[in-house]
């Protein structure tokens, strides 16, 4: 490691641990004030570390594929679909299903904040909430995908979603060829995170 | 005083790679999740609502310089010692606290946006309107770069809280929300990066005019 590489990484070790006990003042004195159960943040962090996350929207994604009858439910009313797979709450109350097509791709951003889809994503990936993104993904589509390694043929109309409101947005990818045999557990691990966010593809058929 | 949002970056000119994440990649520091669920647990306290939070985050001098968990640290220390929960007083009580055993039913709940509408939608599916084109000196969730643009109402959600409002802490004045789309050329003129690719918002109804 070079010199300036240690002095960074020690920079980044302080602000760190500065971070670190800025955030436990914080909780202590929020604690004594009566306002915050520290038990329930382990709960809370639990929750979202292990439970909810991508893998709920991929169930939600292979169902559509595999059953016309859930897909046309989702569509309709994507936040009474979704609920029938036990995923409901905070950050997903609101929600809208967009479908991918090859003469549409859609693409979802939150150019305010942050907002995304917690109940079927999770919590966002940092690059969802840089300022990169959220500047780039309105104007400049085709640039974003392909900095993700996705490019759509020139035919394809690219439809950006900025999720203004309380309204959140979860892509249906089209479903790969050649998955017709595959069980929708097997459809479910082809949909990856970034498909049902529209800056990715799902992961072809082996 | 000027209020002035440094979070509107939608057309910006912002330079730095998207820094692709593993899925299940979530935290970069061991106090990042801490205020995440901080946040999270704040909510049904009644110390502030989404609105304020988002103001508070946005009005941050030092928004761009801050990593996102950084922001909402700030916002919730700058919050809290508005709203007298972090001084020398006792504070108001909370509405209620978040409780390990309740933790899990209260996010699967959530906190819908929804309302009773109290008078009829002004637009229809279809309908061509004309977003305002004033910034506000408040908090308010028209993005920059649509702001007196022509586009169509795609869809109705219903009536929402009405997030200019709501962040002044003058009530939930819901408001019909509409699904609004452009084409990238009435946004970003004939030069648009995109120039077949359509870019939509969710207005509030006194964001939009009839066109």
């Amino acid at each position: 490691m070079s010199e300036h590489e240690h002095q960074h990484e020690q920079h980044e070790q302080r602000a760190s641990s500065a971070l670190e006990l800025r955030v436990r003042a914080l909780e202590a004195r929020l604690t004594e004030k009566g306002y915050i159960d520290p038990a329930a943040l382990d709960v809370l962090i639990d929750e979202y570390q292990t439970k909810i996350g991508p893998r709920n929207g991929a169930q939600v994604v292979a169902r559509a594929w595999a059953h016309p009858e859930f897909r046309r439910w989702l569509l309709e009313d994507a936040t009474a679909a979704i609920a029938s797979l036990g995923f409901t709450g905070r950050q997903g109350e609101h929600m809208v299903a967009v479908e991918n097509t090859p003469a549409v791709h859609n693409m979802v951003v939150c150019t305010l904040c942050s907002c995304y889809p917690w109940s079927v994503l999770g919590l966002p990936p940092t690059w969802y909430k840089s300022a990169p993104y959220r500047a780039r993904a309105v104007q400049d589509p085709r640039g974003v995908l392909k900095e993700f390694g996705v490019e759509l043929p020139q035919t394809t109309q690219i439809r950006i979603w900025d999720s203004t409101a309380e309204v959140r947005y979860l892509v249906i990818p089209q479903r790969p060829a050649g998955t017709e045999h595959l069980s929708e557990r097997e459809l479910a691990n082809l949909v990856t995170r970034d498909s049902m966010i529209g800056t990715g593809l799902p992961t072809p058929a082996a | 005083m000027s209020y002035h949002s440094h979070a509107d970056l939608g057309g910006q000119d912002v330079p730095g790679a998207i820094v692709q994440e593993p899925e299940g990649e979530y935290f970069h520091g061991p106090w990042e999740p801490r205020v995440m669920a901080l946040v999270v647990a704040m909510g049904p306290t009644g110390m502030s609502n989404i609105d304020m939070n988002r103001a508070a985050r946005e009005t941050l001098p030092n928004y761009r310089d801050l990593s996102y968990y950084e922001i909402w640290l700030a916002a919730l220390e700058k919050l809290a010692l508005q709203k007298g929960v972090l001084g020398d007083a006792p504070p108001p009580p909370p509405k209620q606290v978040l409780r390990a055993d309740s933790a899990v039913a209260a996010i699967k709940k959530g906190f819908s946006a929804s309302r009773p509408a109290v008078k009829p939608a002004r637009f229809s599916v279809g309908d061509r309107v004309r977003t305002v084109g004033l910034q506000p000196q408040h908090h308010t969730r028209l993005p920059a770069y649509a702001r007196g643009k022509l586009g169509v109402v795609e869809r109705i959600h219903g009536a929402h809280v009405f997030p200019d409002t709501n962040a002044l802490e003058l009530g939930e004045s819901p408001q019909w929300l509409y699904t609004v789309a452009f084409d990238a050329r009435e946004l970003w003129g004939e030069s648009a990066r995109a120039p077949h690719s359509v870019i939509s918002i969710d207005a509030f109804e006194p964001y939009l005019e009839p066109a």
